[in-house]
């Protein structure tokens, strides 16, 4: 059994502690919006937050957490879709196929955490899922626009 | 494990109820012929694109594939558009392969491909919007008794002035079901469109920002078991044998599957179990009859076809040959393009269940009609007995419409377990090893140069693989593939070259490597852009004139070709020298039936490539939602730009040798050009736009290399080249 604290829950798991926490996330708790893309921290389509930190999952046996840390998934990233990026996202319009968007969202909110004016060449730098559809632009542009926005509110 | 077997009612039930919000095709009746008589229960079907629900929602069927285009949200516009209903009040949802058939194919082709599905259906999907339009009228002027040509209609709200009275598209659906539909509809020009041609939202995004949206990929099912595959890596291979004993008591594993004679599955409780036992599974394979094949003995073969004297005729004009041999002064370059893998984010999976009796399919499909021929014959039973349900793509590019292996596999998987779910994912390194590879080809180009750089001959010979000869030979002509001629040929309006050339040969030697090809986003337009425009840039720089002015004087007669270079020329700002350090190209094509053309601006310091920007210029004909092109083409130069700088899978010992993102890099973020887009709908023909801007990313920039360095790439990838 494995005590993991997911969006804010605890949660028992009866698994090899030796699974990716990808896959506790999308086959013991049905959380399926964490995606697998390539299964070896190359594409980011798994990313999901570690003690705020934005993490690929999919390398991650979930014996190497502790109940302590607190993982957040998109499913938890807002109760509501109303996280700034999640907004910027939608009124952006960034997403083509979306397969790619959940570990996208979590990782440009993982980024404007801990950088919450990012240059350009953060972003670059940072943000290096891969997707295939291509919206890079757009995801530069909603960065941007939720770093205004969170700009925004902090001083409003 | 339990197995459950579920009745067939509450199978579809369930699965629905599992699934939560995604709806699409599971509140279909089990039975095609129930499907066949009407919508939902109680729900008014105004017609096969139309039904509308007492509290105004307007359902419009699409029957494309949604996977990232944005097609979904372009066809519902066009339907509501003449329609007439509120666009707040849309949604949308997939008719299924089996109710097409059970309807005599009243939502024609379920295709997803060729950038086709705005310009081929828009025809037909207006007309039934508009149909079911006047059905709405007539009904409330049936109910008025008034004449129904007394009656208007705005954004759902029928009306007659006459008279003041009032209803709505929800109050009167139900009597529309009733009317008989108008033998005639005049469809509005689009010059007055209201709906359609505007740069509308997508309708599909917000699921996608909360992990909502369904993909195949994610599905679970009561009941449901998990595989995961090994098909024979070698090309022509099959399974020798496999231990299956070395797994069996691995947890979670419940069978070991051997699919047809090339790959073997493993069934568990869990995907990551299976894909586990896979993975420990002792599999020996017969490495078949191509062990020998390699890039290198590839990169011979096709060789040897750039001067082989047969070869198809694509397009001709003059004596290519007798002017060329005749020619004081010749230019002549070789050009290569490699194989590339559609590697699509959501890897290749479907879901199924198969009984004696009955099969049906859950998949992520460019084409729900071949997923459903494929799961029929691999089910051994009627297609009527048998049902597919298309899901949104997490990607499609091509690798998901012709070609179905996974739904084969699933299938085969499902027979032996009757009445259980079964959901077969591929791992990336599976995807890797059997793609469906844009083709590899070479091209030889030689033209002579007048003194005032005029081209009396152009002679271009492509030396490579057909797609169409392993995929649709139903669609070769005489043994001729003409879709290697993408955009080459004269007067195609599916693709025509821009250049007039007074003696021209355009001519293929078909070389079969035994590597299974397909349809790639851009098919061969890609590489014949690159071919055509570097070597166009090549011969004016031999003549010593600028590009765009020695483009010009071939241009004449091809107008529309122009008008997108002219564009995109201007929006770099052409006529003005680039900031220092930085170095522009140009590039010019049309495909799927736009003109479209490119200009990159780059920098090349220390070896190292920036592309700063590109401005793209499109033709389309026709524009249904500004936003979508927009994204189209930004998507689409990420597409192609990942193949130029580093797409290139390379074969040995009768294998692929890349497996994952680490030997098959694709473009990220910090490799993203700016993009301008300039959308330039001239009217009377309608082109597509998910693919001809790929074609000219690549040559743009690579022009803009040579403007920069003096180095004339001609084989891709860039990777493989030093620019210091
Ligand atoms: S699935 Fe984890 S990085 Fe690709
Ligand atoms: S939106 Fe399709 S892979 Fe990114």
């Amino acid at each position: 059994m494995v005590r993991l604290t997911i969006n804010g829950a605890t949660r028992d798991v009866d698994v090899d502690p030796e699974t990716p926490l990808l896959w506790v996330l999308r086959e013991q708790l049905g959380m399926t919006g964490t995606k697998y893309g390539c299964g070896v921290a190359l594409c980011g389509a798994c990313t999901v937050h570690v003690d705020g930190v934005a993490t690929r999952s999919c390398v991650l046996p979930v014996s190497a957490l502790t109940p302590e840390q607190a993982i957040v998934t998109i499913e938890g990233l807002s109760p509501d879709g109303s996280h700034p990026v999640q907004q910027a996202w939608l009124e952006l319009d960034v997403p083509q196929c979306g397969y790619c968007q959940p570990g996208m969202i979590m990782a440009a909110a993982g980024l404007l955490a801990g950088n919450p004016n990012p240059t350009d060449d953060d972003i670059s730098a940072e943000i290096t899922n891969i997707c295939r559809c291509g919206t890079y632009n757009r995801v530069r542009a909603a960065i941007k626009l939720a770093a205004a926005d969170s700009d925004a509110t902090q001083n409003g | 494990m339990t197995r459950v077997q579920l009745s067939r009612r509450h199978f579809v039930a369930s699965s629905a109820a599992a699934l939560g919000g995604f709806s699409l095709g599971f509140h279909v009746p089990f039975h095609a012929k129930a499907a066949a008589d009407a919508a939902p229960a109680g729900i008014p079907e105004i017609n096969a694109w139309v039904v509308i629900h007492p509290d105004e929602t307007v359902v419009v069927r699409v029957a494309r594939s949604e996977m990232g285009q944005g097609t979904l949200t372009g066809l519902a516009q066009l339907v509501a558009e003449e329609l007439e209903c509120d666009w707040g009040n849309v949604t949308t949802e997939y008719p299924t392969p089996g109710q097409n058939i059970a309807r005599d194919r009243v939502w024609g082709s379920f295709s997803t491909g060729g950038s086709r599905g705005i310009r081929d259906s828009h025809d037909y999907v207006r007309r039934g919007g508009a149909v079911a339009r006047e059905m709405l009228i007539a009904a409330a002027a049936a109910e008025w008794g008034v004449p129904a040509a007394e009656c208007q209609v705005d954004k759902g709200v029928i009306s007659h002035p006459g008279s003041g009275r009032t209803t709505t598209y929800g109050k009167v659906a139900q009597a529309a079901t009733t009317m008989s539909p108008p033998a005639e509809v005049q469809l509005k020009d689009p010059k007055d469109w209201k709906i359609a041609g505007q740069p509308l939202p997508r309708l599909d995004t917000r699921d996608k920002l909360t992990g909502k949206q369904v993909y195949g990929a994610d599905l679970v099912m009561p009941s449901m078991v998990n595989a995961a595959i090994k098909a024979c890596p070698y090309f022509g291979g099959r399974i020798a044998s496999f231990d299956a004993q070395a797994v069996t008591g691995m947890p979670g594993v419940q069978r070991v599957i051997q699919v047809d004679d090339t790959a073997v599955a493993v069934v568990a409780a869990t995907w990551w179990q299976a894909r586990t036992a896979l993975d420990a599974l002792p599999i020996t394979w017969d490495e078949g009859p191509n062990r020998d094949v390699s890039s290198a003995s590839i990169q011979v073969m096709l060789e040897e076809g750039l001067d082989a004297p047969d070869a198809f005729i694509g397009t001709e004009a003059g004596d290519a040959r007798a002017a060329l041999a005749g020619a004081t002064r010749t230019v002549s370059a070789v050009y290569a393009f490699p194989y590339q893998n559609h590697a699509t984010m959501e890897p290749m999976n479907a879901t199924a269940v198969w009984t004696p009796e009955r099969c049906e399919v859950w998949v992520p499909t460019q084409n729900g009609e071949s997923s459903l021929a494929v799961a029929a014959e691999a089910a051994e039973l009627p297609v009527g007995q048998c049902e597919v349900h298309k899901i949104h793509l997490g990607g499609g590019f091509g690798r998901r419409g012709n070609f179905q292996d996974y739904v084969r596999q699933v299938v085969r998987i499902a027979r032996e377990l009757p009445g259980t779910p079964v959901k077969l994912l591929w791992t990336r390194e599976e995807d890797m090893l059997h793609g469906a590879y844009h083709p590899t080809t070479r091209c030889k180009l030689t033209a002579s140069l007048g003194p005032d750089g005029q081209v009396d001959a152009l002679h271009m010979r492509i030396s490579g693989q057909s797609i169409l000869a392993s995929v649709r030979p139903e669609g070769m002509v005489g043994g001729k593939d003409p879709v290697v001629f993408q955009g080459l040929t004269a007067d195609n309006p599916e693709g025509s070259f821009g250049y007039t050339v007074p003696n021209l040969l355009i001519d293929h030697a078909m070389r079969n490597p035994p590597v299974p090809p397909g349809f790639w986003r851009g098919v061969n337009l890609n590489q014949n852009a690159i071919y055509v425009e570097c070597f166009i840039d090549e011969l004016a720089h031999a003549a010593g004139i600028e590009p765009l002015a020695f483009r010009r004087r071939l241009m004449a007669n091809h107008p529309r070709h122009l008008a997108v270079l002219e564009a995109a020329a201007n929006g770099i700002g052409w006529s003005e020298p680039p900031p220092a350090g930085r170095h522009r190209g140009l590039a010019q094509i049309m495909g799927f039936g736009s003109y479209v053309a490119a200009a990159a601006e780059v920098s090349v310091t220390g070896g190292q490539l920036r592309i700063h920007r590109i401005v793209a210029a499109t033709d389309p004909g026709h524009v249904v939602n500004p936003a979508q092109v927009e994204r189209q083409v930004e998507g689409s130069f990420v597409y192609g730009l990942s193949a130029a700088l580093f797409g290139e899978c390379t074969v040995s010992g009768g294998r692929m040798e890349q497996e994952n993102f680490d030997s098959y890099q694709v473009m990220l973020m910090d490799s993203m050009p700016a993009v301008e887009t300039i959308i330039m709908p001239s009217g009377g023909f309608w082109g597509g736009v998910g693919e001809p801007t790929i074609a000219v990313a690549a040559p743009a920039v690579l022009n803009a290399i040579f403007a920069a360095t003096g180095k004339r790439i001609r084989t891709l990838p860039l990777k493989n080249h030093d620019l210091a």
